[in-house]
């Protein structure tokens, strides 16, 4: 759980084949540079490698990027094994390429942000921040 | 009186002027952080030492920079190739023969990720990619349908393919002899260039020195048997995306070109048998002067990379002959419309930089594939610039430019330092290994981010000129039968071919790889006997290994 005195600790991750990791190491520099702890997992991970990292770095916040489209097939596998683990009260946030019919259906799983293409990292930072805060109230 | 040179004119007439009224910004910059000064005049080539003879000559001369044809466009223009691939090898035997029939002049051909890394459709890392980013040929029957109608005596093709580059090009082989096309009639590229995939974009299935003896196998098979055939395409595309400054672009796929060239040189093959047959491909990005200058160096820096450092004599070693592609990292969500016109001056940047082939972006790919309409308009944006625009009416039309030959000059020079530094590491792949190209291409990235970030780079649409945006319609879906329709005829094939044809052949194979022999024969006989691409790599992944995805940070 969040101690006022951590900093964040983020798991920015790749799942599925797709390598344009890009905007994952942009955001992961920029998240450090706000004092996140950040852990990158570098690309082409599996769902069960991204929850393993996630509980084994007890982050508080996990960011994927995902640009081929495969976003429905991957992200409710994930949710459903962070789920599995009682990782519910993880943040996770996604961005890339989704379309915007897409947004609710993954909003309905329990991710609470979809950023897309033109998102600002000073955003996104601000937005970890208030919902690891939010959280951390609730 | 005017003035009697350029100091004389800034002291005198410029300073004045921008003492009264300040300039945009306090200094300019290229896209490469290449300081521009406010204008360029004979000064400029005579202090850089440009001679006309020895740096540019004439057009199909050494060293090329200013064509490696005669006449260039005069005789014919660049081959329109539009990139695509989606959904089942039935989908995209449909757009392909929709785009031939708009007056499209060769294929490129866009696989899925699986595909590309070398898994089947049903394989469980497949989950969700199948069909998505590109089209899913798993085996010799799923090329046949892909070709269905296409005749490859005539067409040339394009396969954006690395890993499981020699795979591919077997089913296109085997596919062609069916329709009654040998080996030496067959022309077309596979990209194979492994190297860049560990830099940028991510493609690659065994670790980096396993590959590159793949990628030498298919020189040697090539170089025998399918003379038409460009057996690479070095790429700077992919790693200009990921960030890199065009400087960066240039150093980094001639470090690796030489990387390449000194592999097969290792392997025993001479030089000029395999020279001609490299080719490349490079990115047309936004500011227009610094890529026409950027194509210009880079057929500069060729000729002379093959001539003075390995030593080739025949002319078409030396001729660096290359596609472009517009930026996909440029394309907005935003007013997706703009995307029109930054895609044209891109494409204006490769046709005045001399493009053998080009692929122009469409407009609504910041948000999916390009739907039909938007592919036309790409395909409208090549002919209008071919045909009207009067660009392709003479050969280099700004060579000789103050600006254009000094930005040449600058690009080349600080391409061989990075070039240079990459030598002193051991190499590309050395270098590659210690993380170098991905972390400088990371920096870079992060500035250009900033940047925009802060305002200082305009994006219009996005941080300035922002408007309230209409949701674009018309977005093309992957059908999500395709994945399970490909599934299906995956399970069917396995069913009825001869099993025992495909374990000796899979065998064969295996033992190959673990001998210094060529590969290609091997893999052949697995296509023909109806393997599947999982299949065949699945026996290299046993034998080479296989590099996962921590490489690329």
């Amino acid at each position: 759980m969040q101690d006022n005195n951590r900093p964040i600790r983020v798991l920015v991750a790749k799942p599925g084949l797709d390598g344009h990791d890009r905007g994952a190491k942009v955001i992961a520099r920029a998240l450090r540079d706000a004092g996140m702890e950040v852990i990158y997992t570098g690309i082409r991970q599996s769902p069960q490698m991204i929850v393993q990292a996630a509980v084994q770095e007890d982050v508080d916040v996990i960011g994927m990027s995902i640009l081929s489209g495969a976003h429905l097939e991957i992200l409710p596998e994930i949710m459903s094994l962070l789920s599995d683990q009682g990782m519910d009260d993880v943040i996770v946030v996604v961005g890339g390429i989704i379309p915007e019919v897409d947004r609710q259906p993954l909003k309905d799983l329990g991710i609470s942000e979809v950023f897309g293409p033109g998102t600002t990292t000073t955003s996104i930072v601000e937005f970890i921040g208030q919902s690891v805060h939010d959280r951390a109230g609730s | 009186m005017p003035s009697s040179d350029k100091e004389q004119w800034k002291r005198e007439t410029l300073d004045p002027v921008v003492k009264r009224f300040p300039e945009r910004r306090d200094n300019f910059q290229t896209d490469s952080g290449l300081v521009i000064g406010s204008l360029y005049s004979p000064e400029d080539l005579q202090r850089q030492g440009l001679d006309y003879d020895n740096d540019l000559g004439y057009p199909g001369e050494f060293p090329y920079t200013r064509g490696v044809q005669p006449n260039t466009y005069r005789g014919r223009v660049w081959t329109m190739r539009q990139y695509s691939g989606y959904g089942t090898a039935a989908d995209t035997n449909e757009r392909f023969r929709y785009l031939l029939e708009n007056g499209q002049t060769g294929l490129s051909i866009a696989f899925d990720l699986p595909t590309q890394i070398g898994y089947d459709s049903d394989h469980v890392l497949a989950n969700g990619e199948v069909g998505k980013v590109g089209v899913p040929i798993c085996s010799l029957e799923d090329m046949e349908t892909l070709f269905d109608q296409i005749p490859m005596a005539k067409v040339s093709t394009s396969m954006t393919i690395n890993a499981t580059a020699s795979v591919l090009l077997c089913f296109y082989i085997v596919t062609a002899r069916k329709q009654g096309v040998s080996m030496e009639e067959i022309s077309g590229t596979v990209q194979n260039d492994i190297l860049k995939e560990y830099i940028a974009r991510g493609t690659y299935a065994y670790p980096p020195r396993q590959s590159m003896r793949l990628v030498v196998d298919l020189f040697k098979y090539c170089h025998d048997n399918v003379p038409k055939w460009n057996t690479i395409s070095i790429s700077g595309y992919h790693m200009r995306e990921a960030g890199a400054t065009a400087v960066q672009e240039l150093a980094f796929t001639f470090s690796n070109a030489i990387a390449y060239v000194q592999a097969a040189l290792d392997a025993g093959l001479k030089i000029d048998e395999f020279g001609p047959r490299l080719s490349f491909f490079f990115v047309a990005q936004n500011n227009l002067f610094e890529e026409v200058a950027k194509f210009r160096a880079a057929r500069r820096m060729w000729a002379r990379i093959m001539k003075d450092r390995f030593g080739a004599k025949d002319p078409r070693s030396m001729m660096l002959r290359f596609h472009t592609q517009t930026a996909g990292v440029s394309l907005t969500a935003q007013q997706p419309d703009n995307n029109l016109i930054r895609c044209t001056i891109q494409a204006l940047s490769a046709i005045l930089g001399g493009s053998q082939s080009l692929h122009v972006n469409s407009r609504d790919e910041a948000l999916a594939l390009p739907s039909e309409d938007s592919v036309q308009l790409s395909l409208r944006t090549q002919q209008i610039l071919a045909f009207e625009s009067g660009a392709a009416d003479v050969v280099d039309p700004l060579g000789g430019s103050y600006y254009i030959e000094s930005l040449t000059n600058e690009l080349e020079s600080q391409a061989l330092e990075y070039i240079q530094q990459i030598d002193d590491i051991g190499g590309a792949v050395e270098a590659i290994e210690q993380g170098f190209q991905v972390r400088e291409i990371g920096d870079s990235a992060y500035r250009h981010g900033q940047e925009v970030e802060s305002g200082d780079r305009t994006v219009v649409g996005v941080n300035r000129f922002t408007t309230e945006e209409v949701p674009i319609e018309g977005l093309m879906r992957v059908n999500e039968e395709a994945a399970k329709s490909q599934v299906g005829r995956l399970e069917r094939l396995r069913q009825c071919r001869d099993d025992s044809k495909v374990r000796n052949a899979l065998e064969r194979l295996k033992q190959v790889a673990q001998t210094d022999d060529n590969t290609v024969p091997a893999i052949l006989e697995c296509v023909e006997n109806y393997c599947t691409l999982g299949e065949i790599c699945e026996v290299l992944r046993g034998v080479f290994g296989e590099q996962d995805g921590t490489l690329s940070f």
